[in-house]
């Protein structure tokens, strides 16, 4: 939800001074942040957490632990995810058939185990060495003996431990799963799909067996969350903090039902073809082609029970129009808000703000305009809509460049390095579809003409650089 | 043809036009539509489970967030059929006559609840009653499907007895009906009704009677939850609600940044520093704080510079929330309300017309900063003792979701620099108290321009509905013309164990605004 900076106290009152780059007021000492505090965290919780699945194979954790872990990064919770079948197929270089998986194969038994702790080993350098705040340790995890491993070296490090557990016994939906994802996992490389849909299965029942599920008396004072037939219900035991409520939140909230999500900009506006950025304006007239051209579009697309979202901005609104379905506007989705620098060219702002357009060059995502937003305001700012995605089906967002790029680094996973560089030109549609453990996407070009909008990290991204080299990057504009 | 777009003059809301002239929206566009067919929520539980505390907490909050919700209590309607509690031998299960009266309340309940949600504009409708058999819950069932209404069940689930004996204290003993009852009598009476719906109960079945069925069951107090089969946004916001809020004794202080050298100016928004007062508010906030001696106090400032300078004082650690900042005043930032009024007169006149609507242009509005505020009341809610150094607007929304303030008042609630109000949680609401820190300051605050209170805005209401708090003003009576039949039938009823009067008691009461003693203090520098 929110990333709200933690700022740790001294004595008297001091002085505050604003971080010329995020615009936040800080304490300082001689005119000097205060070294202490500039360490900037998200506070959301006090202690790394832990995530550990359960679940038998083929019950969607590795699903379950890539898209959390998205989710947390995009949010600005640094995540990262440990599968200890990765561990296992760098340990064992050819996985030769579900023997390996069998309880009694001393052999089997002992690399797994290896495996699992080598993971943990790296789970507690990410935590307390590199500055992670969640790991989400992706295996079966499906005994209790294991599950106790996993708590004691969780006490001794201080973190937290919340478990997912995803119970399914529907057999289509786990014959979808394998032929989804494990037909392609380098374990089948040299298998036909029968033969490797046969293994899967026999490497299934090796576990069956030996499964303890999370016990509501038993594992009463553990903090988990079950998850019954693909979220058909719910079982949540014990959440202790925040982070721990909103991942239950978003677990709650994700579905499996194939959809399509289209993204794309308003129409060129009439400011757009001057080189202004922000403002109100309608659309110029070939923003009104594309309008229309996009009608069309998504008539021939064919679409069961579209849903249409705009911003509360006239372009988008216009653009929406102009398809003829009902569409709803979300502020939430309004572009990003250039402060000061609202309706300006870029050659203005090097103009009147030469200091700061530096500094939005060095450091794009957490740049605030001064009395405006950053990229990361604006994340936080969507999250709201990103979980309303999730649980929609077939969408079209009509949005905003800065609002686009913040969209699609969530669905394809972009670093906060990249996101505030990713192309969303004008006129032209993407289309995500779910597929595996991530997302298809493709571009669809309308074919109508516009300015390019997108501007480049210049070379130079000194105050002291000449107008010329920041400039340079500029795209044309009447 | 697309049509043309005109952008409303109150909300800034850009809406396709007839002739020119803006058609009235439906609704509020705060947001999208995300609750389409109403949705009643249906309490399940023995007594004493905290069944009407959820509804009226929820039914807060939903209102809060723009969603009209109200609760309908059907021990409420009883009590309007049944004047005088005698015992709990009314309760007994072999009670025909009783039976039938209870019978006949739940079936007026729902006549009201339809009412609302089809001719009143409602959108959720809490239906708060034990709801322990599958018979009443087949009935209801078929009564959603009728009307096609959302049905969501609430079950609270809870065993410990601690726990029980708190709630029938903290509620049940000075509630209407043991009225002229010592505590103890009243609480024997009251476990003695607990054990007559014992026998009948028919817990939520996931397995197998209820897995068709959308609800979440709230085991121990929150401790564990078991959702099944959430089926739309408003249901999965109420399970993420219920899964954030506890019980825990606290209190959250709210205030105000210091005075700054734009309030002495009388200009709005800009991100001034403190005036030699402000700084003097600081430094008594500090000694009031540490007089409170609170364990483990969080305290939340937004990210101007006011409030940070105000929590720099307190010599504790703070955190920054840019969603605390204040509300945007858009082209009329850095402007005195003179300013306003001469360079934007029309604003000025329109903000007056409808203050919660009113959207700055290029800035925001209350029903703006609601959405924005909301993950804060969200944690707000996870949280224990928490200090809330905030600004004008914002406190406004946020007082206004403690004390189930309405859209109307929100904008007009009395938030004057240099006080802090302390709000600790008590039986089904909330208790203020007001404390002055006693250094002067100029005062902020605009009333309600007189034209206005007079008569409604002249930009009509839209066809939109204004979020209602619970209860409303001018409550209906619950109809019981059907009951005055039943009522006939019944045999004298034995001597009271206690006479009710008229319903006026914690959490009972019936006229609006919040529970008895907590109105907003009125004074202002």
């Amino acid at each position: 939800m929110t990333s709200h900076d933690c700022v740790i106290m001294d004595t008297a009152p001091r002085e505050l001074t604003q971080n010329p780059l995020k615009k936040i007021w800080m304490p300082c000492r001689n005119g000097l942040p205060d070294t202490r505090i500039s360490q900037r965290r998200v506070c959301m919780t006090n202690c790394p957490t832990l995530i550990v699945t359960v679940g038998l194979p083929a019950r969607g954790k590795t699903y379950i632990s890539k898209k959390l872990t998205r989710y947390l990064n995009w949010i600005g919770v640094p995540t990262k995810e440990f599968n200890v079948g990765q561990y296992r197929r760098e340990c064992v270089k050819i996985y030769k058939s579900f023997e390996f998986f069998h309880p009694e194969n001393e052999e089997g038994l002992k690399i797994r185990r290896q495996c699992a702790l080598t993971a943990l080993n790296d789970v507690r350098q990410y935590l307390r060495v590199d500055g992670g705040q969640v790991a989400v340790f992706d295996a079966t995890n499906t005994t209790r003996e294991r599950r106790g491993t996993i708590t004691r070296f969780a006490d001794q490090n201080g973190f937290k431990v919340f478990f997912v557990e995803s119970v399914c016994e529907d057999p289509a939906v786990i014959a979808e799963n394998i032929v989804q994802v494990k037909l392609g996992s380098p374990d089948y490389i040299d298998c036909n799909s029968e033969e490797a849909i046969d293994d899967f299965m026999k490497r299934i029942k090796c576990y069956e067996n030996s499964y303890q599920p999370l016990d509501e008396v038993l594992d009463r004072d553990l903090s988990y969350i079950k998850i019954i037939d693909v979220g058909r219900r719910y079982l949540v035991n014990r959440v202790q903090d925040h982070i721990q409520s909103r991942i239950v939140y978003y677990l709650m909230n994700i579905h499996i039902t194939p959809r399509a999500i289209y993204l794309c900009r308003h129409g060129e506006s009439d400011l757009n073809v001057k080189g202004r950025i922000g403002g109100d304006s309608g659309l110029s007239s070939r923003g009104k082609e594309f309008a229309k051209c996009l009608g069309k579009f998504i008539q021939g697309q064919n679409i069961t029970d579209l849903k249409v979202w705009t911003s509360q901005m006239k372009r988008t609104i216009q653009t929406a129009e102009a398809i003829s379905v009902p569409y709803e506007q979300w502020k939430a989705l309004n572009e990003i808000d250039a402060g000061v620098c609202e309706e300006m060219m870029y050659e203005e702002i090097q103009g009147h703000f030469p200091l700061e357009f530096a500094l939005r060059d060095q450091d794009k995502y957490r740049y605030r305009y001064p009395k405006g937003e950053s990229y990361e305001d604006l994340v936080q700012r969507l999250e709201p809509v990103i979980m309303e995605l999730e649980r929609q089906e077939n969408i079209l967002v009509i949005c905003h460049q800065a609002v686009m790029r913040c969209l699609l680094a969530y669905f394809l996973d972009k670093s906060a390095e990249e996101l505030p560089y990713l192309k969303c030109p004008l006129h032209t549609v993407l289309k995500l579809t779910p597929v595996a453990y991530g997302c298809k996407v493709e571009s669809v070009c309308l074919n109508v003409e516009a300015v390019n909008t997108h501007r480049d990290k210049p070379e130079n991204v000194d105050p002291s650089r000449m107008p010329e080299e920041a400039l340079l990057t500029v795209p044309a504009h009447q | 043809m697309p049509r043309q777009l005109t952008q409303n003059r109150i909300q800034k809301i850009w809406i396709p036009s007839k002739d020119d002239k803006p058609a009235t929206p439906r609704r509020p566009i705060g947001g999208p539509n995300l609750a389409n067919p109403p949705t009643v929520i249906v309490m399940v539980g023995l007594p004493a489970r905290g069944k009407t505390y959820i509804s009226k907490k929820l039914t807060r909050y939903l209102n809060w967030i723009g969603m009209p919700t109200k609760v309908f209590n059907v021990g409420e309607y009883r009590r309007e059929a049944v004047k005088n509690y005698s015992s709990y031998d009314f309760f007994k299960a072999d009670n025909e006559h009783a039976v039938k009266i209870r019978q006949q309340c739940a079936l007026a309940a729902l006549r009201d609840v339809k009412c609302y949600l089809t001719e009143e504009g409602g959108q959720v409708a809490v239906f708060d009653a034990t709801n322990t058999t599958r018979t009443r819950r087949d009935m209801i069932l078929n009564f959603g499907r009728e009307n096609r209404f959302e049905i969501f069940f609430i079950e609270s689930v809870c065993d410990d007895p601690s726990v029980i004996a708190t709630n029938i204290m903290e509620v049940k003993v000075s509630c209407p009906d043991y009225q002229d009852c010592n505590k103890t009598d009243a609480m024997e009476d009251f476990q003695k009704r607990i054990e007559c719906y014992r026998a009948l109960y028919q817990p939520l079945d996931p397995d197998q009677y209820d897995r068709n069925m959308s609800f979440i069951k709230v085991i121990d107090v929150g401790r564990r939850f078991l959702v099944n089969r959430i089926q739309d946004h408003i249901q999965s916001k109420i399970v993420y609600y219920l899964m954030n809020i506890h019980v825990q004794p606290r209190a959250i202080y709210l205030c105000r940044h210091g005075e700054t050298l734009y309030n002495l100016q009388g200009r709005l928004g800009g991100d001034s520093g403190l005036s030699p007062r402000g700084k003097k508010f600081s430094e008594s906030l500090s000694r009031f704080v540490e007089k409170q001696n609170l364990t483990g106090l969080k305290v939340w400032t937004s990210q101007m510079r006011s409030s940070i300078q105000t929590a720099e004082s307190l010599g504790v650690p703070y955190e920054q929330w840019k969603a605390l900042n204040e509300i945007d005043a858009g082209v009329c930032e850095d402007m005195t309300y003179d300013e306003v009024r001469e360079n934007y007169p029309e604003e000025f006149a329109l903000r007056d017309q409808d203050k919660y609507y009113y959207r700055y242009p290029a800035g925001e509005s209350y029903q703006d900063l609601v959405q924005r505020v909301e993950p804060v009341i969200m944690e707000l809610e996870r949280q224990e003792n928490v200090l809330v150094v905030c600004h004008q607007a914002v406190m406004r929304c946020l007082l206004a979701y403690f004390l189930d303030k309405s859209a109307e008042e929100m904008p007009y609630l009395k938030c004057p620099l240099h006080a802090v109000l302390k709000l600790t949680p008590v039986a089904y609401g909330c208790k203020v108290e007001s404390i002055s820190l006693n250094v002067e300051a100029v005062n902020t605050h605009r009333e309600r321009p007189e034209e206005m209170k007079k008569c409604p805005g002249i930009l009509s209401r839209r066809n939109s509905v204004t979020p209602l708090t619970s209860p409303e003003p001018n409550i209906k009576k619950p109809r019981m013309e059907d009951l005055e039949n039943a009522f006939q039938e019944m045999p004298s009823s034995p001597p009271s164990l206690c006479t009710s009067s008229h319903l006026n008691v914690a959490g009972q009461n019936l006229k609006r605004k919040t529970s008895n003693s907590h109105e907003i203090p009125q004074h202002c520098q």
